[in-house]
C-alpha cells in the first residue's frame, strides 16, 4: 500500500455558544448527519459520504474555537510507531483511551507548539456512507441535504510557533509542503499548505501572535456549481458569509468562507489538484496574498489575517 | 435571550423607534441602524466601515466596541474570551450580538481597529525565526 502512515485528518472538535443553535447549523444548513451524544454533552456528526462514525463534534463552551483535531492512521503498528517517533523528537504525548470519544479506538494526543491539541488514531467504527459495499448507487438523498458536503477535508490552524510545528509535520508525522506563503523577507514563512496525502492540503497552518486559534474547517464539495450552491443556502439560512463565493489562488480551490453561529469559520471547498511529494512546492509572496486569497478579486480581505475563534 | 445593557444610563424599556441613529464616535460618522437587527448588521448594510467586520456571531471579538451612550439590549451569546462580566456592566460588548434600542454613541475599540488603520495591503507581522 502506497499511503501510509497518517492517512487524513478524521475529526475536529469545535466548541459553540449555543449547541442547539450550532447544531442545526451543522446538521440541518451544512447537511451533516447527526451520528451521536454522549456523556459530555458532545454532538457527533459526519459529512453524508464519510464511513467512519464522525468527522465533526460540537461541544458547549463559553468561548469558541477548536478542543483538537485529530488525524486517522492506517493501522494499530503505525499508532505505536508514530507516538515513538513523536516522544524520540522530544514532543510529550497522552493515550486517551478507547470509548472516551464514541465509536473511536485510543488516541495518541500531543500539544502541537502553536498550541494546539493533535490528535493520532487508528480506528473508528465504519458506519458507512448509506449506500452498499457490493453494487452500489453513486449517490443518495442525503448527498442532496443541505449543502451536503463530502467530507471533512482539512483546517487551518494558527499560532506562534510556526517553525516547530512544521517541523513536528513533515519530519515526524510524514507530511509534505505543497504550498507556501513567504513574507517580504522571502524566507519567514507566513503561512504552509501540508499534505499526507495527493490532496492540496489536509492541515494549513498560519502565523499569528495568539496560540491555539482557529481558522477555518474546511468540507469537500464535489463542484464549483456546488459551491455556489452552498453560497444560496447559506444566504436562505441567513448564514454570515466571510468571502466568496470565489477561487482562492493557493491550491487553486474554489471557495466560500463563513461562520457559523458561534463565530467559528468553515469552509465549503472543491478543486485543487493532485499533490504528490516529490513535487516542488509551489511559494507565494505576502505581496501576492490578495490574488493568493481571493483569485477573482485580487484584493486582500482583511479578515483573512484578523478574525479567528 | 435577552439581557439588559447598563451603559450609564436608566433601566430599559421593550420599547424601541424602528430605526435609531447610531454615532461612531472614533470617526464621527452616522448611521441610521434598525432596531430589529443588530448593531454591526446595521452598519454593514449601510457600507458604514467604522467597526470592524468579523464573524457576525459573538466568536471572534473584531467588532468589540464601547457603548458610551444609549440604550440596547443583548440577543446572542459573546465568547467569554473576549468579554468579562466587567465589560459587560461596562458597556463593553460585540456589535454583532446587541440590538440598539435608542440612539447610541459608540467607540470601536476591537484589536481590528488598529490592524485597519496600519493595513497597507498585506502587512503582517510575522513572529517567528526563519524558516529551517
Amino acid at each position: 500500500m502506497a499511503l501510509t502512515g497518517v492517512l487524513r485528518p478524521g475529526h475536529a472538535q469545535l466548541r459553540v455558544l449555543d449547541l442547539e443553535a450550532d447544531v442545526k447549523l451543522y446538521r440541518d444548513v451544512l447537511g451533516l448527519e447527526e451520528t451521536g451524544r454522549d456523556s459530555f454533552g458532545r454532538v457527533y456528526l459526519k459529512a453524508w459520504d464519510e464511513r467512519d462514525h464522525h468527522s465533526l463534534l460540537l461541544r458547549q463552551a463559553d468561548q469558541a474555537g477548536i478542543d483538537l483535531m485529530g488525524f486517522k492512521v492506517d493501522s494499530i503498528a503505525s499508532l505505536d510507531r508514530l507516538e515513538a517517533d513523536l516522544n524520540a523528537f522530544g514532543v510529550k504525548t497522552e493515550r486517551v483511551p478507547a470509548g472516551e470519544m464514541l465509536n473511536t479506538g485510543d488516541r495518541v494526543r500531543f500539544v502541537s507548539p502553536m498550541g494546539h491539541t493533535i490528535e493520532l488514531y487508528a480506528e473508528k467504527k465504519d458506519v458507512g456512507n448509506g449506500l452498499s459495499y457490493e453494487n452500489p448507487p453513486p449517490w443518495n438523498a442525503a448527498a442532496e441535504r443541505g449543502i451536503a458536503p463530502a467530507r471533512l477535508d482539512h483546517a487551518l490552524l494558527g499560532g506562534v510557533d510556526l517553525d516547530g510545528t512544521i517541523d513536528i509535520f513533515t519530519k515526524v508525522l510524514g507530511f509534505f509542503p505543497v504550498e507556501i506563503l513567504y513574507a517580504e523577507d522571502g524566507k519567514t514563512v507566513v503561512a504552509i499548505w501540508l499534505s499526507c496525502s495527493c490532496k492540496t492540503h489536509d492541515l494549513a497552518l498560519i502565523r499569528l501572535p495568539e496560540n491555539g486559534k482557529l481558522h477555518h474547517v474546511s468540507f469537500w464539495l464535489d463542484s464549483w456549481e456546488r459551491v455556489l450552491r452552498a453560497g444560496d443556502i447559506m444566504s436562505m439560512n441567513n448564514v454570515s458569509v466571510d468571502i466568496g463565493p470565489t477561487r482562492h489562488g493557493i491550491t487553486r480551490g474554489a471557495t466560500i468562507y463563513a461562520f457559523d453561529r458561534s463565530g467559528n469559520r468553515f469552509e465549503t471547498f472543491s478543486g485543487g489538484y493532485g499533490a504528490y511529494p516529490d513535487m516542488k512546492p509551489i511559494v507565494w509572496s505576502i505581496d501576492h496574498l490578495p490574488e493568493g486569497l481571493d483569485y477573482v478579486q485580487r484584493k486582500l480581505h482583511q479578515s483573512f489575517l484578523t478574525v479567528f475563534s | 435571550m435577552e439581557m439588559a445593557g447598563e451603559a450609564n444610563i436608566q433601566p430599559q424599556t421593550a420599547e424601541a423607534p424602528a430605526f435609531v441613529t447610531v454615532t461612531i464616535l472614533n470617526s464621527g460618522e452616522t448611521c441610521r441602524c434598525r432596531t430589529d437587527e443588530s448593531l454591526i448588521e446595521g452598519l454593514r448594510r449601510m457600507g458604514k466601515r467604522g467597526v470592524p467586520i468579523g464573524c457576525r456571531n459573538g466568536g471572534c471579538s473584531v467588532c468589540r466596541i464601547e457603548i458610551v451612550s444609549g440604550r440596547y439590549a443583548a440577543h446572542r451569546k459573546m465568547s467569554r474570551e473576549y468579554v468579562s462580566d466587567e465589560d459587560l456592566a461596562a458597556g463593553r460588548v460585540l456589535a454583532c450580538c446587541v440590538k440598539p434600542l435608542s440612539a447610541l454613541a459608540i467607540l470601536a475599540i476591537g484589536k481590528m481597529g488598529k490592524a485597519l488603520a496600519a493595513s497597507a495591503a498585506g502587512e503582517v507581522k510575522a513572529t517567528g525565526a526563519e524558516r529551517p
